[in-house]
């Protein structure tokens, strides 16, 4: 088993998407607290990344441990530590905004919080009853990523949080990962800003063509 | 959070989803009540053949109306990709299978009520053993919410779900459509001792299909795309 202060640790792992090599022999190591970015190329691997960590793509080949534990043996208890943030939000069209939040909670073994809360921080106040499906893709993505980061996760996996956010927005979420790693969480953040994402981050990995080419800073 | 409590949690969540889509209400019975409309009009009410064919004819409607709410138990989830939501949530597998199939469940009971008044009321059926009638619609309906349940997750799988979905569902419920319509004949002819092997095969089929479910909706749930 990796050291426990490896957050994330993958070793040549490779996941096919049909025949397609999506990850061709990824090794990556991320230390618990640190902030990573992964950027490159359209088509490079980073979602793909990012949903094999979140054990919802399977590994075909290579070993990946999550917070310490197997993804394949522990997944469902890996699931509830940590949280994703992808292109879609994961909720449901006919359930309001509190409901979607109060339904994640729930889910995770968690009693609901107090909805203004967590509305006030993500700029949801007001749409606490309107459903998922009449928001904007704004407003879409901070409730995804209300969702995720209510969570408490111990790492957070944000696929290009960025998008469809307004400025004001953009800063409050700079501020929340750059929050994270004082709270105790891992971030591993993939995007295309990457000087915003440089910015926030203690290092970058670039991908291309599903392997890793230019692994900044120093492994663990 | 036990099984039940994570159940009764999904199971809200898709009954909460339904009450507002109003999708059960607006196009599940009504299409369910066209299909005994229709079979009242093609057996010709006149010849007095429908109370003799109504148990068959009522389940038939069930069954094909109980395969768009299935469709559409699973359609929510591919929506905003929620099932990902879902599976990352650390629900379990078991419990999410449980808390569709119960969602399904209460769907179906709220349908075969509305049909049942139609086909007593077009059909000119009377009950002679409600309990009868009313036991073996609990089991068919556990049946037919678990099968559909688990055979959803399968078709939920493939590009072609929407057609899929009845192709594997339909040859595999056979039993039930069998034992559901026995059991009713026999509860509108007064004959509860004919009913109870039927009733039997029910229970067995539903006690089968509940159990493979919680075992193996899980991985069926993961693999699917």
């Amino acid at each position: 088993m990796e050291a426990v202060s490896n957050a994330v640790s993958l070793r040549s792992v490779v996941c096919l998407l049909g025949r397609f090599p999506a990850l061709a022999g990824v090794d990556l190591r991320v230390r618990r607290r640190e902030v990573v970015l992964l950027s490159g190329p359209n088509g490079a691997g980073k979602s793909t990344l990012l949903r094999v960590l979140a054990g919802l793509l399977p590994v075909h080949r290579g070993e990946v441990e999550v917070l310490g534990a197997d993804l394949r043996s522990d997944r469902r208890a890996v699931r509830r530590r940590l949280a994703l943030v992808g292109h879609d939000t994961f909720c449901y069209d006919d359930l309001t905004v509190a409901e979607n939040l109060r339904f994640a909670a729930r889910a995770a073994g968690r009693p609901a919080r107090p909805a203004p809360e967590v509305l006030a921080r993500f700029g949801l106040s007001g749409l606490a009853d309107v459903r998922h499906g009449r928001l904007s893709a704004g407003q879409r993505r901070r409730l995804s990523l209300a969702v995720a980061f209510d969570r408490d996760a111990e790492l957070l996996l944000l696929d290009e949080p960025h998008a469809g956010l307004d400025d004001a927005h953009r800063a409050e979420l700079d501020l929340l990962i750059a929050a994270a790693p004082g709270e105790g969480r891992t971030v591993v953040l993939a995007s295309h800003e990457l000087e915003r994402a440089r910015a926030l981050a203690d290092r970058e990995v670039r991908l291309e063509a599903g392997v890793v080419r230019e692994p900044a800073g120093a492994p663990a | 959070m036990s099984l039940v409590r994570e159940a009764l949690l999904v199971a809200g969540k898709d009954l909460r989803i339904e009450a507002r889509s109003r999708v059960t209400l607006a196009q599940i019975v009504p299409f369910g009540g066209i299909v005994v409309l229709l079979f009242a009009f093609a057996l010709d009410p006149a010849r007095g053949n429908l109370p003799r064919v109504a148990p068959g004819l009522f389940w038939v409607a069930v069954l094909l109306a109980a395969l768009m709410a299935l469709s559409r138990s699973f359609a929510v989830e591919a929506r905003n990709s929620a099932r990902d939501g879902l599976r990352l949530s650390g629900l379990d597998g078991s419990a999410v299978f449980l808390g569709k199939a119960m969602a399904v469940a209460a769907q179906l009971v709220a349908l075969e009520t509305v049909l049942g008044t139609l086909v007593v009321l077009l059909y000119d059926v009377h009950v002679s053993a409600w309990s009868v009638v009313l036991l073996s619609a609990v089991a068919a309906t556990a049946g037919l919410a678990a099968t559909g349940t688990l055979f959803g997750v399968l078709a939920a799988g493939s590009r072609r779900r929407e057609t899929l979905l009845p192709l594997l569902l339909l040859p595999v419920v056979t039993p039930v459509m069998l034992g559901a319509t026995r059991a009713f004949e026999a509860g509108l002819e007064g004959a509860p001792s004919e009913a109870w092997r039927w009733i039997g095969l029910l229970v067995l089929f539903a006690v089968l299909y509940l159990s493979a479910g919680v075992l193996a909706f899980d991985a069926l749930w993961e693999e699917a795309e």
